[in-house]
């Protein structure tokens, strides 16, 4: 991918679009093998640490959650264009799961509608200030209708196991191409 | 919103996601006057429950947040106990109570740990770079495995009931779904003494360190303010049931012992185009000014006393830290929370030992006997509310949520501007600035994945901009 010399440890990340955390909790409930993960690769980019712009050569990284809006579809374009090995991670990745229940039901206004003008009781009112505020995509998009994704990760969220398997043989098979 | 004049915008607070952003606004003479956290992520879930069964709300609304699903699923459950009208049975009832202490521990203990520690313990100036979980790990590795193994622990007591640790559908209305096993029961006992010791060494770390952190504690979020929260009957701490507790900053009570179904006649709404976070407040006092925090801090102030000796002995000397008003630093809700750590373990133990967890009359069988109903509890981040209507049937016509951290929110927005106006002299953003302020909206803990996303180590980047709209000063944290 990149000219340079290759570096020696694996970088990986994680990223978290429209889902609920529960996928990075799983991850977290890796517990004390978060130990041995440091052993054998950084962790360059994650909810949970403070790096800001996603980097560049990342070789594997787990994205948690559906594309909703404006934001998160720059996000995991940036994201593809600067990975090796994009994970749907978890349901709403894959599928679109919970996130994705409102799209049968129309585009973003009914529920804009329903939260702020109906359940507010002062000044009521669609937040609109897209200055701020990323607009809503009419429907929630499951990673693979935007971007390609080279490996699915089932379930809500994905067992610890299953995490640490799938981290193991896709580091395993960037380090065998070396 | 950008009226004339001068406008100082931090823009954006990014998150990874981009989810959370702040703008300050500056007045003629280059003062902060008024700043804004903005919240950028939005899921709908009041919506598109409607038309589903009472029964699926629980499973369906726990995946509102990954952090505290226990929340949803208990307020959810409760709501539905309301809607049968039934009291469950009371081992149910001490189950779900064990179940919210499971939670209640993880979630602190994330928070303290792999979220704040490396402010609190690398330092809030430290490379940006280290400054996290994995950060920890190399640095202070004991302490690092030590929040890993108490997270552990309260995901254990959660899976040994639920059958899973994250998103469990275990308790439904009226009920809960299966009992604890015996097998179970020893093995959380025999990790209770382990838990104990570390919640007692955070908790003495914080004091030991907390002195370095005069200047933040000041700085990030100390104001007065209403608190909220459940009491017990008797005014003692409580996390799963009782009564909802009003104090004012100079701890007088001035709403109590109202049944949370009344939670409208104090909690109001507001909403404002720039966030896709609500603004409840104490209706009482209107929109803005009835502005009021929940959570640890809140819960620590209002109650009279905790149900453990270890807890209330913590809890007496953290109150000792503001003479006899309530504690109104946002930096302490880190102390809080490690004093409900202890409160929680402590309580865990004294119900592990009740022969009712092993009980199988664990659920009661009813019909939609009301059409209406709430369901409340205090999750890790503050009172939680779950008010749904129904048809005859049980499908869902209305759904009205209100959040932990929202109810926070004109608090951390009070907490921004105060750190601008601390920190931002002469138009300039001085250097650690960035994490500062994102510390502070970091002590609230906001779980804003229950509303929206930010947690953890939110990235910042600040732009400063001018009357005219140029830019003054610029900093990105890499
Ligand atoms: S797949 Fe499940 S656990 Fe993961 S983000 Fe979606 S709802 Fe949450």
């Amino acid at each position: 991918m990149s000219p340079q010399k290759k570096h020696f440890r694996p970088r990986i990340a994680t990223v978290w679009l429209a889902g609920c955390s529960g996928c990075h909790m799983s991850f977290l409930d890796l517990d004390e093998w978060l130990f041995d993960l440091a052993e054998i690769a950084d962790v360059v980019f994650s909810p949970i640490a403070d790096v800001k712009e996603y980097p560049e050569n990342v070789d594997a990284v787990l994205v948690e959650g559906a594309v909703a809006n404006e934001d998160n579809l720059e996000l995991i374009r940036k994201v593809r264009a600067r990975t090796k090995i994009l994970v749907a991670f978890g349901d709403c990745a894959v599928t679109g799961n919970v996130t994705a229940l409102r799209n049968p039901l129309g585009g973003p206004e009914v529920f804009l509608e329903r939260a702020y003008v109906q359940e507010a009781d002062t000044q009521p009112g669609i937040p609109r200030d897209h200055s701020v505020v990323p607009e809503l995509l009419p429907r929630v998009l499951p990673l693979h209708q935007v971007v390609k994704v080279d490996a699915y990760l089932r379930g809500c969220p994905p067992s610890p196991a299953a995490i640490r398997d799938l981290l193991l043989s896709a580091l395993g098979g960037e380090k065998e191409k070396e | 919103m950008t009226k004339k004049g001068r406008i100082l915008t931090i823009d954006p607070v990014t998150r990874l996601e981009g989810h959370a952003k702040i703008t300050l606004h500056l007045d003629d003479d280059g003062q902060v006057a008024d700043a804004r956290f903005h919240v950028t992520e939005f899921r709908g879930f009041e919506k598109f429950c409607e038309g589903r069964p009472l029964w699926e709300m629980p499973g369906i609304t726990g995946r509102i947040c990954g952090i505290c699903p226990v929340s949803h699923l208990l307020a959810s459950a409760k709501a539905g106990d309301d809607i049968l009208a039934v009291a469950i049975p009371p081992a149910a009832d001490k189950l779900r109570r064990l179940m919210n202490l499971g939670q209640i521990i993880q979630s602190h203990a994330l928070s303290f740990f792999h979220l704040s520690a490396p402010d609190l313990l690398l330092g809030m100036d430290s490379d940006p770079a280290k400054r996290n979980v994995f950060g920890l790990m190399a640095a202070e590795p004991k302490i690092a495995r030590d929040g890993i193994r108490l997270r552990q622990f309260g995901q254990e007591v959660i899976e040994a009931l639920g059958g899973k640790k994250i998103h469990p559908s275990w308790a439904v209305p009226g009920g809960v779904r299966a009992p604890l096993s015996e097998e179970s029961r020893e093995r959380l006992k025999a990790r209770l003494p382990e838990a104990l010791r570390i919640a007692e060494e955070a908790l003495e770390l914080f004091r030991k360190i907390s002195g370095r952190f005069s200047e933040e504690a000041d700085a990030l979020g100390n104001f007065p303010s209403l608190f909220l929260g459940l009491v017990t009957r008797d005014g003692g701490w409580e996390h799963y049931d009782g009564v909802l507790r009003v104090m004012d900053a100079e701890g007088a009570i001035i709403a109590d012992q109202v049944d949370p179904r009344e939670y409208r006649t104090l909690i109001a709404e507001a909403v404002e185009p720039w966030s896709y976070l609500k603004f409840p407040y104490y209706r009482k006092h209107g929109y803005p000014d009835g502005a009021y925090r929940v959570g640890p801090l809140a819960r620590l102030n209002l109650c009279e006393r905790m149900p453990t000796p270890l807890a209330e002995e913590a809890r007496r000397e953290f109150r000792r830290t503001a003479g006899d008003k309530p504690v109104t630093s946002s930096f302490f809700y880190h102390y809080a929370r490690l004093v409900e750590i202890i409160a929680s373990v402590e309580t865990a133990a004294t119900l592990l030992d009740d022969p009712d967890l092993l009980s199988s009359h664990v659920r009661a069988e009813a019909g939609i006997n009301r059409t209406s109903g709430v369901g409340v509890s205090e999750a890790p981040r503050g009172t939680l509310f779950h008010d749904y209507q129904v048809d005859e049937h049980g499908l869902i016509l209305k759904v009205n949520l209100i959040i932990a951290t929202g109810q926070n929110n004109l608090a951390m927005n009070r907490t921004v501007l105060q750190a601008a106006r601390h920190y931002i002299r002469n138009r300039k953003i001085p250097e650690g600035f960035l994490n500062r302020i994102e510390a502070g909206v970091r002590a609230f803990d906001p779980c804003l994945s229950c509303s929206t996303h930010a947690f953890g180590q939110m990235p910042l980047q600040v732009v400063l901009f001018g009357p005219e709209g140029e830019t003054l000063d610029e900093r990105t944290r890499e």
